[in-house]
């Protein structure tokens, strides 16, 4: 009787490290990837930048030519959904009534993007981004001159109101809160960012609700709850997105937001994985965590595999997260989750280079770090050995963050 | 189409064939070479990819930007041959390059 196969439901960035590692830990049965795209894994990063821009091509996205995955035994089932899991009987139900049993199985179905429910928000004209398809819908209706409305001021609404922008569009932001990226970064990196945007023209509107979208036929204004009206040929929302947590729910699995893995990516079920934007994960450093992130997924990944071959390799790894607006390469390193103080490094008032450090009780736990790649891979490494650093040190151009990575042990005979 | 020539952490050396226009870093994820992460895809900002250039080739590749540099200079086990391979764009000058990488 043929072997059976270890499926991995989701043809992603999680999938592409997955499979192969699974090779390399040992696996050798069949390794079926089912996904409901019609595309190989592909980095999803530059689809807010560089394939808006149409810089890159579909092919240039993949994480791998195809015959690459074909050279090593994986296969992959695309344009197909699973719909349910068995664990009891250890078979996948597909949307079709087909029927896949497998021997292990990872679960790697990421995240969707979150809708909003507002009247107009079906008009032609409105539109998500999450997904090539998605870009591709987007780029028939980006003209020099056109008028761009962007719902959300995340990283992807920055992102993408920056090429637009750089493709002649004039952008204008629609913000929520009182800054953008407020749910992400200190106040401080919000007010740069906003600088940036309008020095480079995207007008910022911030502490401002949409209330709807009207156009005959398709979007020509987004409505705002203050009465404002702004002119839209293109409405893009960038509002946040949902973990894909249901299959695994539904097949008894413990979820919340993000389905419950242990740091090695195991589910309770011993035959069954979860890796990537989708679980909610043990971090040495931050507790439970669930994170929206390339580098996270693919760490997990080798995890994941490993724990498939019965081995025990926890993921441990900092989380780490960058973004790329206009000439400005954002890196962060860490998570910023309950800083009690703020301190930076460079001038974010003047140019476009400089540090926001996130201290919780004198440590260092996150650091903003914009043009500033030094800084980053030492901020990454102060994090992760735990080392105390003082505000002065940071603050202090003269001082190098390489100079902090002595142990403080061994530092303090000054005198 | 140029012939890259990776050595793996264990000192085995593979021999790929890599399209004009890819990188060094895409050239080993393509196919499956080990001893590089690649953690960003290409955007020259997580230096997961490094590789020794072979000194013979050091001028051909040509050096780092200063953004790459700089990313170098703070990376462990960096060497003065030391290159991130997502920005070593593959030139027809690079048929035979020889690279190696990081344990």
């Amino acid at each position: 009787m043929p072997q059976l196969p270890c499926i991995i439901i989701g043809a992603s960035h999680a999938a592409a490290q997955l499979a192969p590692s699974l090779r390399q830990e040992g696996w050798d049965g069949p390794i079926l990837v089912v996904g409901d795209e019609s595309f190989i894994p592909y980095h999803r990063p530059p689809l807010s930048k560089a394939y808006l821009l149409g810089e890159k091509t579909v092919d240039e996205l993949l994480i791998r030519p195809a015959d690459a995955y074909g050279r090593h035994g994986i296969e992959f089932r695309l344009g197909v959904r699973v719909e349910s899991i068995d664990r009891q009987a250890k078979t996948l139900t597909l949307a079709s009534g087909e029927e896949l049993a497998y021997a292990k199985l990872a679960i790697c179905t990421g995240t969707r993007v979150r809708t909003v429910n507002l009247p107009g928000s079906e008009l032609a004209g409105v539109h998500y981004l999450r997904n090539i398809e998605d870009i591709d819908r987007i780029r028939q209706v980006v003209r020099p001159q056109g008028r761009a409305v962007i719902v959300g001021g995340g990283y992807i609404g920055l992102e993408t109101a920056a090429v637009l922008n750089q493709l002649g569009m004039q952008v204008t932001v629609l913000e929520m809160a009182d800054r953008v990226l407020a749910r992400v970064t200190a106040p401080q990196v919000s007010a740069f960012f906003q600088r940036v945007h309008e020095q480079e023209g995207v007008s910022i509107q911030t502490a401002v609700a949409v209330s709807g979208f009207a156009g005959d036929g398709r979007v020509e204004r987004v409505l705002c709850a203050d009465g404002r009206l702004f002119a839209a040929d293109l409405v893009i929302i960038g509002v946040g997105v949902v973990p894909n947590v249901e299959l695994a729910a539904q097949a008894g699995l413990a979820t919340d937001n993000g389905i419950l893995v242990d740091a090695c990516a195991r589910t309770a079920d011993p035959d069954i994985v979860a890796v990537g934007d989708c679980t909610l994960h043990p971090s040495p450093y931050y507790g439970f965590i669930r994170l929206e992130s390339v580098p996270n997924a693919t760490e997990q990944a080798k995890s994941a595999a490993a724990a498939l071959c019965g081995k025990d390799k926890p993921y441990a790894a900092l989380p780490w997260f960058w973004s790329d607006q206009y000439d400005v390469k954002l890196q962060i390193a860490g998570l910023n989750q309950g800083y009690d103080q703020v301190v930076v490094r460079g001038d974010r008032e003047v140019g476009r280079s400089f540090c926001a450090f996130y201290l919780k009780q004198g440590k260092l736990i996150a650091a903003d770090c914009v043009n500033r790649p030094q800084e980053f891979m030492f901020s990454k490494r102060l994090i992760t050995e735990n080392i105390e650093v003082n505000a002065q040190q940071l603050a202090d151009e003269d001082i190098q963050l390489k100079s902090l990575l002595v142990p403080v042990d061994a530092a303090l005979p000054l005198n | 189409m140029p012939v890259i020539k990776y050595i793996q952490p264990n000192g085995q050396a593979v021999e790929f064939e890599v399209p004009l226009g890819s990188s060094v870093m895409q050239g080993a994820m393509d196919n499956m070479v080990e001893g590089i992460v690649a953690e960003c895809g290409g955007a020259c900002s997580c230096a997961t990819c490094q590789v020794y250039v072979d000194p013979a080739w050091m001028e051909i590749v040509g050096p780092a930007c200063d953004f790459e540099q700089d990313m170098l200079s703070a990376a462990s086990d960096v060497r003065s041959n030391s290159r991130l391979s997502c920005q070593i764009e593959i030139t027809p000058e690079l048929h035979g390059l020889i690279v190696s990488m990081p344990g």
